[in-house]
């Protein structure tokens, strides 16, 4: 059975937020808008930072198109920089997690493969925190 | 059968407290079984109990209510001194010393709504501190923050408008 919409006694039926309560509420999805803006930025990367062991191989330009091949203690690792993003294009490593990782290209993202002890850092033009030494 | 040595002695305020405490419990149990679409991300209805005994009987019985759920509500799940647990006493406290000053809001302007969007906001951010400090020590978890304020905004105001009709309807 139907019965009929009525939205004046919804109204009647359902508490009303008071003046102080829109306040509350708008600011407090005001503060929402701007936390969303202030800690979702995914910087584009420009600079990559190659380490081995506990050595820095080198900091690189990523807006490049270059293939590296780093020695590391189970055999050599390529990497490949091409306009902006950064891979390992192969590895020696047996699980090859470092290679499904894929392209990456946002600041502060790091790809590592732990049995030949290397690490892919990239870094957007300000940097933030170190979380590798972190 | 041996007759019990210890006796406690209980007041009619003690009954009345565990009454509203095991409301509080059943919803809190019924939450944990709802599966989540995000980990951490729970509507907390129990709140409304917390909330509603605030209005009606004061805070010193809303914190009774409260703190017991929480070890009550852990006991029963089997999470007790876990992880979970601590943050939900966390989330409990901070609610409660936001309370503590919200409820000295001018009632003309400032309902149940307010007060729950407020306490919703201290449960988040007590836990956030707690998974920041001990349990996630990584910057990382500032991308956490703005789904998390959202969820408790969403959710501190549905709870609050329940609550709300509540009083209403006494």
């Amino acid at each position: 059975m139907l019965r009929k919409f009525n939205l004046s006694k919804i109204k009647q039926r359902y508490p009303k937020p008071l003046i102080g309560d829109w306040g509350v509420i708008l600011a407090s999805f005001t503060l929402i808008i701007f936390a969303f803006q202030k800690f979702w930025v995914f910087e584009h990367a420009s600079l990559l930072k190659i380490r081995q062991g506990n050595q820095i191989i080198g900091t690189f330009d990523l807006n490049q198109s270059r293939e590296l091949q780093i020695k590391g203690p189970i055999g050599v690792s390529y990497i490949s920089i091409q306009q902006g993003k950064v891979r390992f294009k192969q590895s020696p490593c047996h699980n090859q997690y470092c290679v499904h990782q894929g392209w990456l290209n946002h600041a502060e993202q790091v790809a590592i493969c732990l049995p030949n002890q290397i690490s892919l850092q990239l870094m957007g033009s300000k940097n933030s925190y170190d979380s590798l030494n972190y | 059968m041996t007759h019990s040595i210890i006796e406690i002695n209980t007041t009619a305020a003690d009954h009345h407290i565990a009454k509203l405490t095991s409301l509080a419990i059943g919803l809190h149990i019924l939450e944990a079984v709802i599966p989540s679409p995000l980990p951490g991300v729970k509507p907390g209805i129990a709140n409304i109990v917390t909330l509603y005994v605030l209005y009606e009987y004061g805070f010193a019985t809303a914190a009774w209510v409260s703190l017991l759920r929480v070890f009550a509500s852990s006991l029963l799940l089997g999470q007790f001194l876990s992880p979970t647990f601590v943050l939900s006493l966390t989330g409990a406290v901070f609610s409660l010393s936001v309370l503590l000053f919200a409820q000295n809001l001018p009632k003309r302007y400032f309902s149940a709504i307010t007060l729950s969007i407020f306490a919703a906001f201290a449960h988040i951010a007590g836990q956030l501190i707690i998974v920041r400090l001990w349990l996630i020590p990584h910057t990382g978890v500032v991308y956490l923050i703005p789904i998390f304020a959202l969820a408790a905004l969403i959710f501190g105001l549905i709870n609050g408008l329940i609550t709300a009709k509540i009083i209403q309807q006494k």
